[in-house]
């Protein structure tokens, strides 16, 4: 399955090109043509094939991030431990008791922690100190280490994909859904024909902030765009009745604003429309926050109405998170649709 | 001039909802462009041709207000909401908001009146007055502003979303008056300034100017104990030296107040510590733009009761014109 | 070129930012020897440009070098009777500000003080926290129709230091962030003299980097360059900071790895420093650099960036430290980075 692929595959922002392989082999078939530009983007153009109205936009723009948030070696210890720096934002309290793949040759690694029965209650009962982890690749000192790592390798979570549930909500998790699920949307899309001349851009280093997107946009220059993600799911048991920002099962998650952009509302409308049309399963994300590509490309050159529609993925940012396919299933149904309900143009 | 700003600080329009202040301004200025469009961000741009030998100047004003926008109706109606811009929750509980239809929700806290410190913004909610989430006739997304309406002191005036329906008034009453001038001068009231300046980045991408001016309010340091700021209400509109988000070059500074001394026009030069305005997106557009900022003292920046003074406003006009209608040298 | 004497000038001249002029005019004279042409743009970046041999019927390829001329530091914000109120310009730590002597460039420029109030008259409390800045003021010595008559709104104030050679090849001064980098750049141009070289180099003194890496993007976007190589400063070793936060001093040029470096550039550079045995380290960032590196990056279409930093150490106070050897270690890597440049490294990247 090319979600599992992607998922595996390793991808930290500014070391995409794995991932990129196996799209470009994934895309072969459904695109005209495509190039890597200075970031690392895989730009795929799909000329128009579907005959275009009067008011059909000529070249519709839509993203997923190829990169994953990681880790980069910044230093070898004495005792033959690796010192990192976050690439991407990652809450520390979830590197505790990790294991982690280093560099190019996947060097195994560990992230260990104090055991419990060596600290003082103050220690038991605060938060833990992220600034002194290291990583222990088993090496008992520096020359050792410095045989199998070195400064400026990249690290990612060792994490495997799986199926939870065959039933209806067909739940798996794995590593980096977000956005490998949005790349393998992507990829789904590409399988139709639309009335547009279609971008399809897997961008890179989205997470160290939508760096790829940006260079990507001003190069393309789209009439609109899309971009897709895998979201914040909160749906965890809660005293409060508050937003659980999206949920399970209960389909695409449409973005109207988020902290890097406001959505286009005409876009809004178009998703909604065609959701409520075709019976599409579909939410609202209901909080502001995170960023996506969309906040880069709405900003390029003189505008471009933009909009993110999302999969609700449990636990984004960890080592391990957690999607259903169904929500993935019925993601590419709303935006295939939307797209080609936009042949109708914007206001439509 | 005061009937043009109270219509103005009246309308709704938050950030990335400022459609209604956009056909206000049209109507407006309808007739005195040479053109009108709206980009794709909803900037709105009225060109007026120079009669040649000028410079391409730049004017920008922001549209947007800060307000709160629905993230979520809970079972029992009390709905949630995310800030837009820099909404403070000290402002917010008590007040009042009024969506796009008119609906009006007061601002609630949890734990009402039982604790003495301010309220995190997770524990504040809008109350529509609904008996459950079946009757709240807003729904996921629907931006707020604040409910205030205009009230006219005579001398000051005092309103919500004086920022920064006062620069658009300064800017539209410009175009209105300006006469003749060897510039072609395109005024562009933006959007989504108060999220990012990023109605600005996308204008001034499009306009390209040679020059241009934002038109903005600042913050003062004439109410008691206020952070020390040499800027007061009453003392004239202000040239700005430097913002958080700008440093004005030095060229553009001296040409703005050169005009100002010669038009004997009143003025104060201007630090603003804390605060980013659209004239940092426009100086790095492409290749670089020279920008500067003329800007109305106001009290009580981002709450519903935004204090201007009469006459620096007018002051503020005067300058833009007289900016606009001459010769640019810098 | 000598560099001791260049870095001095560079360091006492004034060039806060967005307020470079006296830096920039020091940074041309500089430059001015090795390069074919010179310009300032719109946000007062200064372009040198250096043409290369093209051979014939190959396109044109340039290369932009970027370090930034302005300092951090303060600039007037209002006077309370004789006294002088300011605000920080860049990441100045106002805690280093105490007792620290000043010009400001008023009418002239003027010695001044920062003012704190004597420790005797504090009560013990507010003896241990840092002053906030409202409540610190320059002090001028003159009365306040005078200071009135000589300040304004808007002038700007530099830290006041004298260049100082320290022994072993080691120099302390102000604003060697980023002047040091300027002057690898003269040196680069220097050692390009006696190489050969295809691509067009524009040697970019930048402005305003210390406030939100401005100069860099807008002349990134102005020259449009092939590849980017910012040179800034970086953490040497220094006593009270451990070893895993800093890079030696002495030890060369730290040469970047990251999402903001592009990895052939890396590779080539650090080839190169082996092959010439160059000192240098290496030094890997997960995210933003703090560098014109970051700006130029994403300029138009994107740009495939480097980016080199100078060991030093002190860094944002008036006494920055640096060894000499390694600003000019630094210009050597450049050069010979810019001479390797051909058709084939073009091909590698893309291009």
């Amino acid at each position: 399955m090319l979600l599992k692929e992607l998922s595996e595959a390793r991808g930290v922002s500014g070391n995409e090109a794995a991932v990129r392989e196996i799209i470009l082999q994934a895309v072969q078939d459904t695109i005209d043509e495509h190039r890597v530009d200075a970031l690392g983007n895989l730009i795929c153009t799909k000329k128009a094939r579907r005959t275009p109205g009067d008011k059909t936009p000529r070249k519709v723009m839509v993203s997923a991030h190829m990169d994953e948030i990681g880790f980069i070696i910044t230093g070898i210890n004495g005792d033959g431990t690796l010192r990192f720096d976050d690439v991407g934002g990652i809450d520390g309290r979830v590197l505790l008791s990790k294991q982690v793949l280093v560099g190019d040759k996947q060097v195994p690694g560990v992230i260990g922690y104090k055991p419990p029965h060596l600290m003082s209650p103050s220690e038991w009962n605060s938060a833990p100190d992220t600034s002194k982890l290291a990583i222990d690749i088993g090496a008992t000192n520096k020359g050792g280490a410095e045989k199998l790592a070195q400064v400026g390798d990249y690290v990612t979570f060792r994490t495997f994909f799986e199926v939870l549930d065959e039933g209806n909500l067909r739940t798996v998790k794995g590593k980096a859904f977000d956005d490998r699920a949005g790349c393998a949307t992507l990829v789904e899309l590409l399988k139709a024909d639309y009335a547009f001349d279609l971008y399809a851009v897997f961008t890179t280093q989205e997470e160290v902030g939508l760096r790829g997107a940006k260079v990507a946009a001003y190069a393309v220059a789209p009439d609109v765009a899309f971009a897709l993600e895998g979201t914040i799911c909160d749906d965890l048991p809660n005293d409060k009745d508050v937003s659980p920002v999206t949920e399970v099962g209960k389909g695409p998650a449409i973005t109207f604003a988020d902290r890097s952009m406001l959505a286009d509302q005409r876009l809004v409308r178009l998703l909604v429309s065609t959701a409520k049309r075709l019976d599409i399963p579909y939410q609202f994300k209901r909080a502001v926050a995170g960023g996506t590509d969309s906040g880069a490309v709405h900003l390029a050159r003189e505008g471009v109405p933009c909009v993110t529609v999302a999969i609700p993925t449990r636990y984004i940012h960890a080592p391990v998170s957690l999607l259903s396919l169904s929500d993935f299933d019925h993601t590419v149904q709303l935006v295939r649709e939307s797209l080609l309900a936009l042949e109708g143009g914007l206001e439509s | 001039m005061k009937e043009i700003i109270k219509k103005l600080v009246e309308a709704y329009g938050p950030s990335g909802h400022e459609g209604q202040v956009r056909a206000l301004i049209e109507g407006l200025i309808r007739d005195k462009a040479d053109e009108i469009r709206t980009d794709a961000l909803g900037n709105l741009i009225a060109f007026k041709k120079g009669t040649g030998g000028g410079k391409r100047i730049m004017t920008a004003s922001h549209m947007d207000e800060i307000g709160v926008i629905v993230t979520y109706v809970d079972k029992k109606g009390f709905v949630r909401c995310a800030p837009i811009g820099g909404v403070r929750t000290m402002t917010l509980v008590g007040s009042r908001v009024r969506f796009a239809d008119g609906t009006v929700g007061v601002i609630g806290a949890e734990k009402w009146m039982r604790s003495a410190d301010l309220p995190p913004w997770e524990e504040l909610f809008v109350d529509v007055g609904a008996t459950s989430a079946d009757d709240v006739p807003v729904g996921v997304g629907d931006a707020a502003v604040f409910d205030r309406p205009f009230a006219d002191l005579g001398k000051r005036l005092v309103s919500k979303a004086m920022d920064n329906r006062i620069g658009c008034a300064v800017n539209l009453q410009a175009l209105l008056e300006m006469g003749e001038s060897p510039n072609d001068v395109y005024f562009v009231f933006t959007t989504q300034e108060e999220v990012g300046l990023r109605g600005a980045t996308v204008s001034a991408f499009g306009v390209e100017p040679d020059v241009a001016i934002a038109l903005d309010v600042t913050t003062v340091g004439d109410t008691p104990e206020a952070y020390p700021m040499s800027v007061s209400l009453g003392d004239g509109p202000t040239i700005k030296v430097m913002d958080s988000s700008v440093i004005v070059p030095a060229a553009v500074k001296n040409w703005m107040m050169q005009t100002a001394q010669k038009a004997g026009i009143k003025y104060q030069p201007e630090v603003l510590e804390r605060g980013g305005t659209d004239t940092a997106a426009i100086q790095r557009s492409r290749a670089g733009i020279p920008a500067g900022c003329i800007s109305i003292p106001c009290r009580y920046v981002h709450s519903p009761s935004e204090m201007v003074d009469y006459d620096d406003v007018q002051g503020a006009v005067r300058l833009t014109v007289e900016l606009l209608t001459n010769p640019v040298t810098l | 070129m000598n560099t001791i004497e260049l870095l001095r000038q560079l360091s006492e001249a004034a060039g806060v930012s967005g307020y470079e002029d006296a830096a920039r005019d020091a940074a041309r004279d500089a430059l001015q020897p090795y390069a074919d042409s010179l310009r300032t743009d719109a946000l007062g970046n200064l372009i040198a440009l250096k043409r290369g041999s093209r051979p014939e019927g190959a396109p044109v390829r340039s290369i932009m070098l970027a370090a930034h001329t302005d300092e951090i530091g303060l600039m007037v914000t209002g006077m309370d009777g004789s006294f002088i109120r300011f605000a920080t310009v860049g990441g100045v730590d106002t805690r280093t500000l105490l007792g620290q002597e000043v010009t400001v460039y008023g009418a002239r420029p003027l010695p001044g003080i920062v003012a704190s109030r004597p420790p005797h008259v504090l009560p013990p409390e507010e003896r241990k926290k840092p002053v906030p800045l409202e409540k610190l003021f320059i002090d001028i010595g003159m009365p306040a129709d005078q200071v009135r008559e000589l300040v304004h709104v808007g002038d700007l104030i530099t830290m006041r230091r004298d260049f100082v050679e320290l022994a072993e090849g080691y120099a302390s001064g102000k604003a060697f962030d980023d002047r040091a980098g300027v002057i690898s750049l003269v040196c680069c141009l220097e050692a390009l003299q006696k190489l050969h070289h295809e691509w067009d180099v524009y040697a970019v003194a930048t402005s305003q980097e210390e406030v939100g890496v401005r100069g860099a993007t807008v002349s990134a976007y102005g020259i449009d360059p092939d590849i980017g190589i910012a040179v800034d400063v970086t953490f040497g070793a220094q006593p009270g900071v451990s070893d895993e936060q800093t890079c030696a001093m002495g030890g060369g040029p730290t040469i970047a790895r990251g999402p903001n470096i592009h990895p052939t550039i890396y590779e080539q550079l650090v080839s190169l420093s082996k092959e010439y045995e160059l000192p240098h380290q290496i030094e890997a960032i997960g995210g933003a650099t703090g560098t014109d590196a970051w700006a130029i990056q994403v300029a138009r279409s994107g740009i495939p960036t480097g980016l080199l930093s100078i060991p030093l150490r002190y860094m944002h106070t008036s006494v920055e430290t640096v060894c000499i050897k390694d600003i000019e270690r630094t210009g050597r890597l450049m050069a010979l980075f810019i001479a390797s440049l051909d058709q084939e490294f073009a091909a590698k990247l893309g291009l």
